[in-house]
């Protein structure tokens, strides 16, 4: 794939606005409020677009369409399960507590409501996980731009780790926020019409399907595995994820799904910023809309890639292979772009991934910075200093967060397994966090000892299981089984549904025991970040469809239609 | 709180429609051969256009209250 002038042109037009709106921010960052918070005044249609696109990092998009080609229509299981109920749960239930308890970060609302050392646990652990998460993400970047575009690996983390600091420090959250915004649009603008060229090109939904239906039975399925979503779910060897509808629900659509959306500083962050309580409410539910049509753009891709691989008939192109023989699945995507795409429309392509990797990155380097600054550096390194001072932190953090990540990036390129371990790590301490936030929120006996003890028994038993199983055809080491393997499963996915399961089960059981032999807090103390002790809130002027109750509904609804649409 | 998002997301798809549509006026209909024969960069761009002339006017005419 080699760009020509005008894909080089739409590309510096793209690095010419991400700066010029970094440069034109600069001069509303006067408080520590303007640069973590936003000043807390964004309206809610750009918040929801920044809370969906801070999510759309690279790996997302390349590694669904890659799932897309691997599993089929059953991926969008993460998006119709695995995201919309969590995210109408979040601006439903849960942005009360976060935006009215004047919390200024996740970690910071665990201290409200329990106590200091559960804040200090997720503030270090997510500030770690962040900084590796935003390495891994140049890491990705670096190596597919090698790949597709022979460009050094070294200039490709140097030169995003520069844009993405740059607008960062000039104009913090905002600026991440109204990038964001660019970057989604782009990658709508940028996909559409590679999927419906792909589309036309396989002779439409129905050609799509026919293809599938082939790709499937040469392997040993149901014609329609790859192009269901719950019909072959009935048993984990029915259908290529190797998994059943209760993991689906319970694993992926409860614990999995509900911990990132509902606790990830990441994601709230955005709806925090916005400009009033209705709007944050709003927040995710404006974001579940585009979220949900999002299998479209993402999945679909690796479908059509999968059926002109092995779908028989001549025409599109194939996807390669890897060094071991196993098809290179994340090429989906590249791949589509170098070939139906004419100089012109790759460069606003290659702009469109390239946005999505940047995206990915100042997602997570805004959320280190907020809690660097507000939840370790104020709580326990530097207390009571002025404003600016926290200011010029959290300037500094954006620095040497972005330093550290691009330290993680060349890290994941020379030690490979370095990485796994770390995402495995993150894994089994974010498994059990829904458990201690839907007690906390809905359960004034909740201690601070309690949430304490309950996480770290999660983690312990996340950690457990995954070192008690393994999936069938793997060795234990990185993939489980090394303590003993008590049980195998069916595919790695199930084994991590199950992992979430337990985890979620155990921090549960042990937060809800301990609360009960330790004193609860005075419960003048919880009014405000508990449910039963907080007013209820009344929009009684707004239309019905701009009330959070009324756009949540509408949500469900379209969730729900597209789950049987695509049954 | 900061300038108008729609005002930088409008110019940036404006031109970007600007210069795909130009593009493809001007290349030839043998480098639409992998795009199914359809010139897509004519036609995206006049989309990325209309995008863009749309979230301008809104941004302009926020502005003007």
């Amino acid at each position: 794939m080699h760009p020509a002038t005008i894909d080089w042109l739409i590309m510096a037009v793209y690095f010419g606005f991400v700066l010029g709106v970094g440069f034109a921010l600069r001069r509303y960052m006067k408080t520590s409020s303007d640069y973590f918070l936003s000043g807390r005044s964004i309206p809610a249609w750009v918040a929801g677009l920044a809370f969906l696109s801070a999510n759309l990092g690279a790996q997302e998009v390349i590694g669904m369409a890659a799932s897309g080609a691997k599993y089929g229509m059953a991926t969008s299981h993460f998006y119709w399960v695995g995201a919309i109920p969590a995210m109408v749960f979040l601006g439903v239930f849960m942005m009360p507590f976060y935006y009215g308890s004047k919390a200024r970060s996740v970690p910071e609302y665990l201290k409200l409501r329990f106590d200091e050392k559960t804040r200090a646990l997720n503030a270090i652990s997510f500030a770690v996980m962040t900084v590796f998460s935003s390495g891994i993400s140049m890491y990705a970047m670096g190596l597919l731009l090698h790949l597709l575009l022979g460009w050094d690996f070294s200039l490709s983390v140097w030169l995003s780790a520069l844009i993405v600091l740059g607008y960062i420090l000039l104009g913090g959250l905002t600026s991440a926020i109204y990038n964001e915004v660019l970057q989604f649009f782009l990658i709508v603008f940028g996909f559409t019409p590679l999927v419906y060229l792909g589309l036309k090109d396989v002779g439409g939904w129905t050609g799509l399907t026919a293809r599938l239906a082939h790709v499937a039975s040469v392997q040993g399925y149901a014609p329609q595995a790859w192009s269901s979503t719950w019909r072959e779910l009935g048993h984990a060897s029915a259908n290529p994820m190797g998994v059943e509808w209760f993991g689906v629900l319970m694993g992926l659509g409860f614990v999995l799904s509900f911990g990132y959306w509902c606790t990830d500083f990441l994601v709230v962050q955005r709806a925090m910023a916005a400009h009033s309580m209705s709007a944050a409410r709003r927040t995710p539910l404006i974001a579940a809309v585009p979220k949900m049509l999002f299998p479209f753009l993402v999945i679909v891709p690796g479908m059509i890639a999968i059926a002109s691989t092995l779908g028989g008939g001549s025409s599109g192109f194939a996807l390669p292979h890897k060094a071991d023989g196993s098809l290179n699945y994340d090429l989906s995507i590249p791949l589509m772009l170098g070939h139906y795409f004419p100089h012109g429309m790759l460069g606003l392509g290659l702009t469109a991934l390239l946005a999505s990797f940047m995206s990915g990155m100042a997602g997570n380097v805004t959320a280190f910075n907020t809690v660097w600054t507000y939840d370790i550096y104020q709580a326990y390194l530097h207390r009571g200093a002025s404003d600016q001072h926290y200011l010029s932190m959290g300037r500094l953090a954006t620095v040497f967060g972005i330093a550290l990540s691009v330290a993680a990036a060349y890290v994941a390129n020379r030690f490979n397994n370095i990485m796994d371990m770390l995402q495995l790590l993150f894994a089994f301490v974010n498994a059990p966090l829904f458990a201690t936030f839907l007690l906390g929120m809905f359960w004034k006996r909740t201690t601070g000892h309690a949430a304490f003890f309950g996480l770290l028994c999660g983690t312990a038993a996340a950690a457990l299981h995954h070192g008690l199983t393994l999936p069938r055809g793997s060795v234990p080491g990185i993939k489980g089984g090394w303590l003993d393997v008590l049980h195998s499963y069916p595919s790695e996915m199930a084994q991590n549904f199950w992992t979430a399961i337990w985890a979620f089960c155990a921090c549960f059981v042990v937060t809800a025991l301990v609360s009960l032999v330790t004193r609860p807090r005075p419960e003048q103390e919880l009014v405000g970040l508990v449910y039963s002790l907080t007013a209820r809130q009344r929009e009684p002027d707004q239309a019905w469809y701009l009330r959070p109750a009324g756009l949540a509904a509408l949500v469900l609804a379209g969730a729900i239609f597209l789950n049987i649409a695509f049954w | 709180m900061g300038p108008d998002i729609r005002l930088p997301l409008g110019a940036m798809f404006a031109l970007l429609g600007v210069l795909l549509s130009v593009f493809g006026l001007t290349s030839s209909p043998a480098t639409y051969a992998p795009a199914l024969g359809i010139n897509v960069n004519l036609w995206w761009g006049l989309v990325l256009l209309a995008f863009g002339a749309l979230m301008l006017w809104l941004g302009l005419r926020a502005r003007r209250r």
